[in-house]
Formats: structure tokens, sequence, C-alpha cells
């Protein structure tokens, strides 16, 4: 149990494994994830290590996969297969040997076909364009015809003249549809054409040319009845390409979806059976040669599981003599391990992105988990806000189990997603303060009935009709007999949402309030500091550092939170004129405050002592302006409060209320897109952007005020090795 | 006939969260106006006229007031409808994605 709040007790041990028995008892450790594998191997490089032959072959067949992997769909269920033996890796790498010539080899076909297919559908073109050509046959005369892209045409027509003059004639047209090139496969317009010349030389000239520009040449039909001999064949032989592309794509097809069925499985246990030689190669040969060592971290509660993994390892692998554990002591500090369910994880996350603790350090999450909250929710404040909050948290919470939900790859949404609890909880808190701050979309709820009466300023005669009619603004008084029947029941009273000096009041209350949330948490910081010096038998440190800071902390910011007390309890509305001002009172205290100056003076004098001095004289220093500047910190609270509320207020004025005040008879139907307009920037500026906003100053105020007082963070996370925690390459290519 | 689906799954979704929010705030809203509640007050038109004119005071303003609230609870009918078609957009969408698959 004393696990959330310091961590669990660590030990180092060494595993002794036998050779034979070795993979399995890693096997075993993987599946359960119990320990870290220390590295006693460190002056070795990646080449020399043991196993460097096996870690290559997994990463050769890790390769053949990833390139399947993109054509294959996911198997239903969670399917966890368990690492191959040794000598069952051959098979596997045969199989997927196979399968990678297989594919290549039907690809590599179907390319052709299609390049055929291409070819013949050109030919067809250029026969059937060069029908219309006039032509002068002569006994004397070749032909020579082909297709060529229509941006080279015209250069190609001009270099045929400049190369030949005159002894060829060539004609052209364009196809009017896209043909595929058969090399680049793109769209292309081109261009069919047909030279007539004669004479060799003239021929070998043309030929080169042709070559030159990348054309491609068909042979040209010299009768008509060739002709239509010629463009049946290329008829029925492009039918039958299509057929034959066809079965070769459903051949290919198949072949793909009987991999699919294997491959997820191959990768997860290519994959274990990785990370398995790679935890041999942390692992060292003692005297003998026979048996393998292993130096482990392992939390002290878990070595009677930690064994039981090891016999049952040495028992599958059918060896005689078993492996054991053995605790060792070190001076090494361990790493820190603390273990948290699906609730607590999400605000031991947000501890640990600061820091992770020193080993066995007091850990801040457990009071987290109600200060964050808290703290969120005096900074956002209103009813409504909070209500849909939580609602999003709450259907988040109930679908947490979905798989849709929990695997999809959108990074911002996976964070909103892991800290659903965090948001379920900022939600409640900020209901509750919505009701003390009374506020709900910036309008304010009359639950009780108001503490005050403006129908007793007129019986008391203090108003007249005149007066209503004379006057923008009359103020209540609260001296005069009922008109302030007594405070609010719980939180502000509803009329101050009518009142024109609504934040003179708001804010003197805000303010002192975050300035007593301040002090408070910060002494609460300061005493759990208390708790490390007790735990780490520092018992001096209990006087010579705990005493001064909270005397410090609490004579000078604890007066003022006790003046502020004394203030709200003594003086009522009756003597509200002769109330001191709080901050006037502080401020000359400070004044007056020359001996403690002097006091930091003799602290300066005796420095050269010991580093231990230098040491806490920076620490006084930075303890004593750091309380000053913290506590002034702490009235973000009211800052941040403070622009919510007024945000709310403008949107409800400038959006909601034009529609509300329509009074044209079809107004009715504006109110439905202003509505809804009001909604989506409700959602987008006041929760997800004042949300944000709130919780990072909410975050900062843990990280920097609080954990300041009591926190070092500069620990190691203990990292088991764990079958579950290896990423999956389908998670980062964002297929699970 | 033509499909009836017009926009996606999570068009839809947003519908249905939009038309449960605009029909629970709204007949709220219709209740507390019709409840003549003080806090409102700036969200009803009134004018000056009203106020100085008003033959037997307040009942302008509450008139005004039960205006406004009738106003609330047709729009939340509106928004009924609204969240009706959402809804058989979400099923047309369900259906769609069985056929496919």
């Amino acid at each position: 149990m004393c696990s959330l709040l310091r961590g669990e007790e660590m030990c180092l041990a060494q595993l002794f494994l036998q050779s034979g028995s070795a993979y399995d008892c890693i096997n075993e450790l993987g599946e359960l994830g119990l320990v870290e594998f220390r590295d006693l191997n460190p002056g070795v490089n990646a080449f020399q290590r043991k196993h460097v032959n096996e870690i290559k072959k997994c990463e050769e067949m890790e390769r053949i996969l990833e390139v399947k992997k993109a054509d294959i769909s996911l198997p239903e269920g969670d399917v966890n297969p368990v690492a191959p033996l040794p000598k069952h890796v051959m098979a596997i790498m045969e199989q997927l040997q196979r399968l990678e010539v297989e594919l290549g080899e039907v690809t590599r076909n179907k390319e052709k076909l299609q390049r055929n297919l291409l070819e013949l559908t050109e030919y067809t073109h250029m026969l059937r364009t060069t029908r219309n050509f006039v032509q002068r046959t002569s006994e004397v005369s070749v032909f020579i015809s082909g297709l060529i892209q229509r941006t080279k045409i015209e250069a190609f027509e001009r270099m045929l003249w400049r190369v030949c003059k005159g002894y060829t004639i060539l004609s052209y047209a364009e196809v009017e549809e896209y043909l595929e090139d058969p090399d680049t496969g793109e769209p292309t317009k081109s261009v069919v054409f047909l030279i007539s010349y004669w004479g060799d030389q003239i021929g070998q000239k043309v030929k080169k040319i042709c070559d030159c520009y990348h054309c491609h040449l068909y042979p040209y039909p010299s009768s008509n009845e060739e002709r239509t001999d010629v463009v049946e064949g290329l008829r029925t032989r492009i039918q039958d390409l299509h057929t034959v592309l066809h079965r070769t794509d459903d051949y290919l097809k198949q072949v793909l979806m009987k991999a699919s069925e294997s491959v997820y499985t191959w990768v997860i246990q290519v994959k274990k059976m990785k990370a398995i030689y790679f935890i041999l190669n942390l692992c060292s040969f003692d005297v003998t040669n026979k048996c393998l060592i292993a130096e482990v971290w392992c939390p002290v509660n878990d070595i009677p599981t930690l064994r039981r993994a090891l016999e049952e390892g040495s028992r599958k692998s059918g060896a005689t003599v078993p492996s054991f554990v053995n605790r060792i002591p070190t001076n090494d500090t361990p790493p820190t391990l603390i273990r948290t369910n699906k609730f607590t994880s999400g605000f031991q996350n947000i501890v640990d992105a600061y820091g992770v603790g020193n080993y066995r350090e007091v850990n801040p999450a457990p009071f987290t988990i109600i200060t964050f909250p808290f703290l969120f929710a005096v900074m956002f404040g209103d009813l409504g806000h909070g209500v849909i909050m939580a609602l999003f948290a709450l259907w988040m919470v109930l679908y947490e189990n979905n798989r849709k939900l929990k695997n999809t790859r959108n990074e911002i949404w996976n964070t909103f997603f892991e800290g659903r609890y965090i948001i379920l909880m900022m939600g409640l808190f900020s209901i509750y303060t919505g009701l003390i701050y009374n506020d709900c979309f910036s309008k304010s709820l009359n639950i009780f009935g108001s503490g005050w009466s403006v129908k007793a300023m007129f019986e008391a005669k203090v108003w007249k009709d005149a007066d209503i009619r004379g006057n923008r603004v009359l103020t209540l008084d609260p001296n005069v007999t009922g008109v302030f029947r007594g405070p609010y029941p719980l939180g502000i009273d509803p009329i101050w949402n009518l009142a024109s000096n609504r934040l003179t009041f708001l804010n003197s209350y805000k303010m002192k309030m975050s300035v007593i949330l301040g002090v408070i948490h910060m002494s609460f910081g300061v005493i759990l500091s208390t708790y490390n010096y007790l735990h780490f038998r520092k018992k001096h440190s209990l006087y010579l550092v705990f005493l001064p800071e909270l005397l410090f902390l609490l004579c000078l910011f604890g007066y003022l939170v006790f003046m502020i007390f004394y203030k709200w309890l003594v003086f009522t509305a009756k003597d509200s004129r002769l109330a001191p001002s709080i901050l006037i009172h502080f401020i000359n205290m400070f004044l007056m405050q020359a001996p403690t100056l002097h006091r930091l003076g003799m602290y300066r004098v005796r420095f050269d002592f010991a580093d231990e001095f230098l040491h806490q004289a920076i620490h006084t220093i930075e303890y004593c302006l750091g309380c000053v500047s913290n506590t002034a910190s702490y009235l973000r609270l009211w800052a941040l409060s403070l622009a919510h509320a007024q945000l709310s207020e403008v949107l409800w004025t400038m959006v909601m209320r034009v529609g509300l005040r329509m009074d044209t008879s079809l107004g009715v139907f504006f109110l439905v897109p202003v509505f809804g307009l009001f909604a989506v920037l409700t959602v987008s500026i006041l929760l997800v952007m004042e949300g944000l906003s709130a919780f990072l100053h909410a975050l900062r105020l843990h990280w920097v005020e609080f954990q300041n007082k009591f926190y070092s963070g500069t620990g190691v996370k203990f990292c088991p090795f764990s079958f579950s925690l290896l990423p999956s390459s389908f998670e980062h290519d964002g297929l699970l | 006939m033509p499909s009836l689906l017009f926009c996606g799954p999570k068009m839809a979704a947003c519908g249905i969260v939009i038309s449960i929010w605009g029909v629970i705030m709204l007949a709220m809203l219709g209740i507390f106006f019709s409840a003549k509640s003080a806090v409102l007050i700036e969200d009803v038109p009134f004018t000056e006229e009203d106020i100085r004119k008003d033959t037997n005071p307040p009942q302008n303003i509450y008139s005004l007031y039960n205006q406004v609230g009738i106003n609330c609870f047709i729009a939340a009918g509106i928004y009924v409808a609204v969240g009706a078609v959402s809804l058989c957009q979400v099923r047309l969408n369900k259906r769609q994605e069985y056929m496919v698959t």
C-alpha cells in the first residue's frame, strides 16, 4: 500500500541460468514483465556480442515482413503468440523467403503483361488513325509508323527536315484519348506519325532520329486487307490480355490473404525472439562457462514470483539443473517503481513529466489526485462548462474498452483519452466551484432566494419613485434594515450578477481566496518534506531546515492569511468604512524589517566553512525570495477565473442575447442557428482553449510552487523487460 | 430512390450532441423566462417606452418575458427535429458500414 506514496522497495538480484534453459527462462520473464536487466557487458559493442547472428536473422525476417504489412488486414481480437524456439526459427525463415519469392514473381509477371497491353493499345490507335492518311504508294518508298509524345513532335519534324531534306514525307495526327505511357505509367498525349522515304541511307538516318526521340515504332501494313487482319488479331490479343491480367490480380489477392493470416503472428514472434536475444547479450558467463549470469533490478515483493518463473522456464526446457535467483547487496540507487492502476496512472504521468522521483522519495501523485482538479476548477469555475466536461469524460470512461477509441492513431485524441479520469475529476470539481461562484454559462442560479431585498430600500423611505427615473445606477445600502437579510447559503449571491460593481466585489474575494489557497498548498508541501527527512534519517534537517522554512512561511504569509480571515470576521457592514487595508498593513510590516536582512548577512560571513553552508545559504535565499514570488504566483488563480468569467459573459452577450432579443415573428427561427453557433464557440473557446490554459497553469502551480518545497525528481524510472511494452511495428505504422 | 445520406458519421454525431444540448438548454431557458427570472432581464427585448408607458406595471415586461420563453420552447422543438434527423443519419451511416464490409 505504501507503493503509491513512496514507491516500491527494490533489490538487486543475480539470476543463474543454465545455458540450455536460458532462452525459456527469459521468455517467461518477458511474458511477466517483472524485472529490469542490467548490462553486464557495457564495453562490448553491438557487433561483438555473442548472439549477433541470431539478431541479424531476426532483422532479416523483419525486413521481409515489413514490406508485406501494407497489404494485409489485422486479425480480430487479441492474439498473443509465444516466442518460437530456436529450432523453429528456420522453418519460419523458409516460409517467409518462399512467400517473398512468390510475390516477387507474380508482381513482375503482372508488370510485363501490363506493358504488353499498353503496347498493343498504342498499335491499335496507330492503325486506326493512319487509315485516314493519304498515301502515295510507290514501289520505292518505305513506310515507318509509330507514336511519339505530343511535346516532341515539332522538334521531330524539324530535325527530319533538316537531316533528310525533302527525301521524306511526314504526316501525323493527334490521338484524342490519353494513353498510358508504358515506361512511366502516366497518361500522356501522343501523336501518330507516318514517314515515307526512299533510299537506304535515308532509312538509317530516319531510324536513328526516331530512336533519339523515344518513338514507339510499329510495323505498317502494306495493304488494306493486311491492315484489317492485323486489327482483328490485335483486338483478340487485347481481350486475352485483359482476362489474363484479371486472373493474375485474383491470384495475387489470394496469396496475400493466405499470408495475412500468419504474418501478424510472425511479426510478433520475430519481435519477441529478437528481444530475448538482446537480453541474452546483456548477460555474462560464469567461470565454468556453463551457466549464464544476469543482474536484475527486482521489486522485493516480486522475488517469489521471479523464483516461480525461473522454475517454470527450467521445466519447459527440460533442464535437469534448475535456474535460481540470489539477492545481492548493492550501494547503487535502484530505479523507482510506483504501481498505478488506470485511475492513478494519469496523475502519476503528469508528475513524472516533471521528473521521476528519487528512490523511495515521497511521491506527490496521490495528493495531486485531489489538488490538481481542485486548482483547475478554481480557475475554470463554471457550472455549465463543468457539466459538459464531466459528461465528455464520462463518455470516454464508459467506452474505454471500445477498440476503436483505444487504438486510433490520432495523437491529440490519444492524449485526451489517456487523461480521461483527470478530465472527469476536473469536470466534477468544476461543477462544485461553479456552484460556489454561482456561474452557469455566465448566468447565476437563484436556488435559495437572494439575501438582498430592493423593496426594503423603498420601505425605509431611502428611495422614491423619482430616484429610479432620475438615476442610471443606485446603490443598495446593507446598513438599512431589511436590505441584507443574511448571507446566501451556498456560494455567491445571485444578485451580484445584476450589479455593476460585481467585479470590484469578486476581485477582492478571489484574490484573497487565491492567497489563502496558495499558502495552504505551499505549507502542505513544506510539511511533506518532513516525511522525506524522517525516512532518509536526516533528523537534523528536521530542526535546521524544516522548522525555519515553516516558521518563515507561516510568520509572514500565514500572518497575511490570518489578517484576511480577521478582517472578514470582525469588520461588518456597519464599520466597513473603518476597515483597514490588508495590503498597506503588510507592506508597512515589511518596510520595518531591518533585523531579518541583518541575519542574512551573518550567514554570508560563515560560508567558507564548508560546501554545505554555501548550499544552505543559497537554499535559504532562494526559499525566502521564492516564498514571496510563489505566493504572488498563486494570484493566477484569480486572474484565470476572472478571464473565464468575462469570456463567458462576452460570448453570451454577443451571441446568445442577439438571438433572444429578436422580437420579430420570424425571429424565433433565428434562435436555432444562433444557439448552434453559441454551442460551437463555447466548446472551442471556453472548453478547449480555456480548459487547456487552466490545465497548464494548474500544472505549473504543482510543478513549481508545490513540488519545489519537497520534491527533487531526479530519479530513474523502472523499465521492466516485458513483451507487452515492446512497441509493435504495427503501432508505428498506425495500422494498430 | 436517391440516397438519403448527406453527412458523414462524425457530422451526424456532432448533430446529435448539439441537438441534445440545445433541447435541454433551450427548454430550461424557456422555463426560466416563463418564471420571470430577474437575472435574464438583459435578454428580454424591452425599451424605455415599455417601462414608462406601462399602464399596468409590470405586465408589459412580463408579457415580453413570456414571448421570449415561447420562442425558446419553439427553438427547442426545432432542435428535437434536428436531433431526429441526425439520429437517422447515424443509423444510415451504420447500415452503410455493414453493407460495404
